[in-house]
């Protein structure tokens, strides 16, 4: 239940956005989260966006953690 | 590639510790990306990964179901999320009072409950699930929506297995949607090996990995693989946002009965919208005392981790996705219904 999407931003009215899922396009409501931009990453729960996203991936995680290991 | 490369330093990290590990995944979205990836057949001999209570319909206690259904029977409009529609009860599911006549909604999305109030001001949402979903709760509690909440903490949760000392659990593989929510800090209270991960196989067999390395070098400690969500802090914005509304309770979670400060009332100054107390005349009258009674099912050994679904004497002989009689098979994120379409 606690399924996320990661959802692009592409226009801003308050507190509602049109964010893009691969090519799918829904309202999101972005209250919960601050200063959401044009053209940033969202991860949206049931309608919600619930955080803005970077882009450091697992395979990152991963080479930093090896790298500070060594 | 990297998917390959991190199988190999699991193997290489498991020998080292020269024992059997159980690693929890406590999120019901963990539970299905490990079922339907595989995960548990790529794990060296010595590591186990055991499922707990994660799934916010299967933890669900049976008083609270029974207690929206009386609502929805006696004639007050529900709304809810879908999973929570079919899950049974002494008096039915939600989808059984709505073919016997009652006005029952299934909702994506709590601003779509605002929408059905409209016509229906009576309208209650049937509110559960943990941290992350409870914020969408109180914006609408903000915005008049009437609640019955059945929402959770979810770290109490975790506590309370590890004091409960059933089942030995040598690691969690920790929430990355309740975490976003929360941020990484509150787990330092958890005394066990712990990483908040995301959920592609690559992010839970990294998670597989640290916990490992963890264990080997004998500091346990949080460590957040899903940084691309999870920040230190959390999501502030969204936690004020539930504390203007909720205050701690103690909750009543299936499998374990009542966790102490693991629940979240409406507070007084909502009372008006806390449909525990609008319609207390209808709950009060509402028999709970077959709520308790034992079944067959066996639900709360399987979100405590002790069972797994195919020890349930009624897995696959009368208890199915299509026939479910317990939440663990309705739920996609249930344990039984994952083992079911996996296994």
């Amino acid at each position: 239940m606690c399924l996320a999407f990661p959802g692009r931003i592409i226009s801003i009215s308050d507190d509602q956005a049109v964010a893009d899922f691969d090519g799918l396009q829904k309202e999101v409501n972005i209250s919960l989260v601050s200063t959401a931009k044009t053209g940033e990453y969202v991860m949206v729960h049931a309608g919600f966006a619930i955080q803005k996203m970077n882009k450091i991936e697992a395979d990152e995680v991963f080479k930093l953690y090896e790298e500070g290991r060594n | 590639m990297f998917e390959n490369e991190i199988i190999e330093k699991i193997h290489q990290s498991a020998p080292k510790i020269k024992k059997d590990v159980n690693f929890m995944e406590v999120c019901g979205t963990h539970t299905q990306a490990i079922a339907r990836a595989g995960l548990r057949s790529l794990m060296p001999a010595n590591v186990h990964l055991t499922t707990g209570p994660g799934c916010p319909v299967c933890v669900t206690a049976q008083e609270d179901i029974d207690a929206i259904v009386s609502l929805a029977n006696a004639g007050i409009p529900v709304a809810t999320y879908g999973d929570m529609m079919r899950v049974p009860g002494v008096f039915g599911s939600l989808d059984r009072a709505r073919e016997k006549g009652a006005l029952v909604f299934d909702v994506y999305s709590v601003e779509e409950a605002l929408d059905l109030q409209k016509d229906n001001p009576d309208l209650v949402f049937f509110g559960l699930g943990f941290e992350t979903t409870t914020p969408m709760t109180a914006y609408a509690i903000k915005r008049g929506l009437i609640i019955y909440s059945a929402h959770k903490l979810f770290l109490p949760a975790m506590k309370a297995l590890l004091e409960i000392g059933e089942l030995k659990i040598d690691g969690y593989i920790c929430p990355g949607h309740v975490s976003a929510i929360i941020g990484t800090g509150p787990y330092e209270e958890i005394k066990a090996p712990q990483v908040i991960t995301g959920f592609q196989p690559n992010d839970i067999l990294l998670a597989v990995y640290m916990l490992l390395e963890q264990i080997a070098e004998r500091a346990p400690k949080v460590e957040n693989e899903y940084q691309r969500v999870v920040r230190p802090e959390g999501n502030p914005k969204a936690l004020a946002e539930i504390f203007d509304v909720f205050e701690v309770s103690d909750g009543n979670w299936r499998g374990f009965g009542i966790i102490p400060g693991s629940g979240l009332e409406i507070k007084k100054e909502f009372e008006k919208q806390n449909a525990k107390i609008k319609y207390k005349k209808i709950l009060d009258k509402v028999d709970f005392t077959k709520s308790r009674r034992k079944t067959a099912c066996s639900c709360g050994e399987i979100i405590r981790g002790l069972k797994s679904p195919k020890d349930c004497p009624v897995f696959k002989k009368g208890c199915t996705p299509d026939k479910p009689i317990g939440p663990c098979m309705v739920s996609v994120e249930g344990a039984c219904n994952v083992e079911y379409r996996y296994s």
